[in-house]
């Protein structure tokens, strides 16, 4: 990176469109391939397509809110550390918060992928963000899990010395070690959290991306979608327009 | 905030107490505790319930 | 947007396939506003779940202890510890990761991860679980010296004192306190045991299997896996419907629910032949892991991936949409 130190920049707002010279610059490309994908207006945007009108669209949404619960308990029951709850009434009302959040979290989860499913959501290019949900779930439960191990209640004890023999099958057992509370709370409060809003915000950004999947062609017309607006010759094939935006 | 440790704890109380041995329903070699049963019977209710119940729009409540 | 071009089927042009393609949107956009949306569901999120834990609590049932199952189930305790001084544990015959005991570990068409990460996490139960505790007893020199005596004999003389000893616990009677073991040929074997189970009930043994290594202990595997070596925790877990040939995965303590997503990795367990085989945990974790990995790549399976086309869900959930079409309103 060189610095042009003969000519100044006249103001903090000028970018690579004004000098062109630092178009080149990995900062500059950076930006331009980031908000060519995902304009502010496509990032945010103020409208659907006039067929997202159904209740089952917004469990994506709940499931979203139901996880900024989860983290919000948990972090209330961090502050004042893992046996809390274990000795105070106001302990354990947040513990209870933390558990049902974790119900109501994987209750829409469900009900949101149930609904992805039979919308097929993957058409059109957005196998990714099928498969950034997927993956989101399969997380999910491993963080569910280890939560119920860091419980350090009779139900931890039974779960940990059961679960270590599924684990221990698949040799995984030799680093992750169930019946270790120390490393179990870690991976639960640390490692997996990072992971899973990692994932999430991939998934999120994804919808953003590609936008809501649109319906199969309407009853009568069997396998092949046709454009509207043009007049394609029967002796064409369908022009596939997958993940293209208006 | 000295009411709210007095609030909490009454909270805490709960009102309907799950500590007690479950119910379990044996359905051939399935067997389901009711609590769970309750909560997958919830969902498949609620799923139905979303893309059944018409959305509406205008006038509609503004999501 | 391009209009369609007559082009041979080449290699630009790709069949259309409507469980895997789409023709995009070009029609109407209404206002939605996701920002409130986001709010709202929070909200509601916020209520039901303090709803549900001001009614239902959430439930902590008290760990069990070396301390409590000694006192609780003492022959159990008893028992269980004269296998761990004899390596006929659950624990002394686990193989990897804890120890290496031949054909132990699971395997599927005689691959065997188990077995390739090794032993990283090495119990000695003979050691870890009784001579080692049993020697930081001061003032014992009784106990001392029965150590000493059983360490110092032969293995054959050891076993047969552990064979005779198991025999003759399994009539004890601790019904007034202290165990109490018929006699038998069992040598120094009956009081290794007898002040080892005192050691449990009084809690000091909790504390030396913890402690072990290091003062600030926040590894359990220890204690853990020598309680889970007895009956008494996997009694109290059937009680609960936790065991796994109870769906237990999926269970919770009490009433209360528990972890209804796990459905599909419990149900294997119940199902013949994996419910009766000696590598059921590695032969289910493999299993799941290729759903899982169906479930994840099902947008590339033809066939599975057209079951939403074929079932006709959608026409419920875009029956608005398919009504403004057929009036010709939407463009």
């Amino acid at each position: 990176m060189s610095i042009d130190t003969r000519t100044p920049v006249e103001s903090p707002d000028e970018d690579a469109a004004d000098r062109p010279e630092d178009a080149a610059q990995w900062s500059a490309r950076l930006r331009h391939s980031a908000v060519d994908a995902l304009p502010p207006e496509r990032l945010m945007p103020d409208r659907q397509p006039s067929y997202v009108a159904s209740w089952i669209y917004v469990f994506g949404v709940l499931t979203l809110s139901a996880l900024v619960v989860v983290i919000v308990t948990g972090i209330a029951l961090s502050v004042m550390g893992p046996q809390w709850w274990h000795v105070s009434t106001t302990g354990l009302f947040v513990n209870s918060l933390h558990l049902w959040s974790v119900e109501v979290f994987f209750f829409t989860m469900i009900i949101h992928l149930w609904g992805k499913f039979f919308m097929a959501a993957w058409r059109g290019k957005r196998r990714a963000t099928w498969i950034t949900g997927v993956v989101s779930f399969v997380v999910s439960v491993g963080a569910a899990f280890t939560g119920y191990l860091s419980q350090q209640n009779f139900d931890a004890q039974w779960i940990s010395t059961q679960a270590k023999d599924g684990i221990n099958s698949t040799g995984a057992g030799a680093i992750f070690n169930v019946t270790n509370f120390g490393q179990m709370l870690m991976w639960h409060i640390v490692l997996l959290p990072l992971v899973v809003v990692a994932l999430v915000g991939l998934h999120v950004l994804l919808v953003r991306l590609r936008g809501v999947v649109p319906p199969f062609a309407p009853p009568g017309q069997t396998g092949v979608d046709v454009v509207r607006e043009s007049a394609a010759p029967e002796s064409a094939p369908p022009t596939v327009t997958n993940g293209e935006r208006p | 905030m000295q009411t709210l440790p007095i609030v909490t704890s009454r909270l805490v109380g709960s009102l309907v107490n799950l500590n007690h041995p479950g119910r379990y329903v044996h359905w051939g070699f399935i067997q389901l505790s009711v609590a769970n049963l309750i909560v997958i019977g919830a969902m498949v209710v609620v799923f139905a319930a979303a893309i059944l119940i018409p959305f509406r729009r205008h006038g509609g409540s503004d999501r | 947007m391009t209009p369609a071009t007559p082009t041979p089927l080449g290699h630009r042009a790709r069949r259309f396939k409507p469980d895997r393609d789409v023709a995009e949107w070009h029609g109407a956009y209404r206002p939605y506003d996701l920002v409130k949306e986001f709010l709202i569901a929070l909200v509601v999120v916020v209520i039901v779940v303090t709803g549900l834990a001001v009614i239902f609590s959430s439930p902590d049932d008290k760990p069990v202890t070396v301390k409590s199952w000694s006192a609780a189930s003492p022959v159990d305790f008893a028992q269980t510890a004269a296998t761990e001084l004899d390596g006929s544990s659950g624990t002394a015959t686990y193989g990897p990761p804890y120890n290496s005991t031949a054909g132990a570990s699971q395997s599927i068409v005689g691959v065997s991860p188990e077995s390739f990460f090794g032993v990283h996490h090495p119990i000695d139960t003979a050691n870890d679980y009784v001579l080692a505790p049993l020697r930081t007893l001061p003032d014992r020199p009784d106990v001392q010296a029965a150590v000493d005596r059983y360490t110092t004999a032969p293995a054959s003389q050891q076993a047969a004192w552990t064979a005779a000893y198991e025999k003759a616990v399994a009539k004890a009677d601790a019904s007034h306190g202290a165990l109490v073991v018929p006699p038998g040929a069992y040598g120094p074997v009956g009081t290794i045991i007898g002040s080892l189970t005192s050691m449990a009930r009084s809690g000091a043994l909790d504390g030396a299997l913890l402690s072990s290594r290091q003062f600030y202990g926040t590894d359990y595997t220890k204690p853990l896996l020598f309680i889970a070596d007895g009956t008494y925790l996997a009694d109290k877990a059937q009680a609960q419907h936790l065991s796994g040939d109870q769906w237990g995965m999926m269970n919770e303590t009490g009433s209360f629910p528990g972890q209804a997503w796990l459905w599909l990795y419990t149900l294997w367990y119940q199902v013949a032949p994996i419910n009766t085989s000696a590598n059921a945990d590695f032969q289910v974790w493999a299993l799941m892991m290729v759903l899982t990995l169906v479930l994840a790549l099902l947008p590339f399976i033809p066939g599975l991936r057209s079951i939403p086309r074929w079932t006709r869900v959608y026409r419920l959930i875009w029956r608005q949409h398919y009504r403004d079409l057929a009036a010709g309103s939407a463009s």
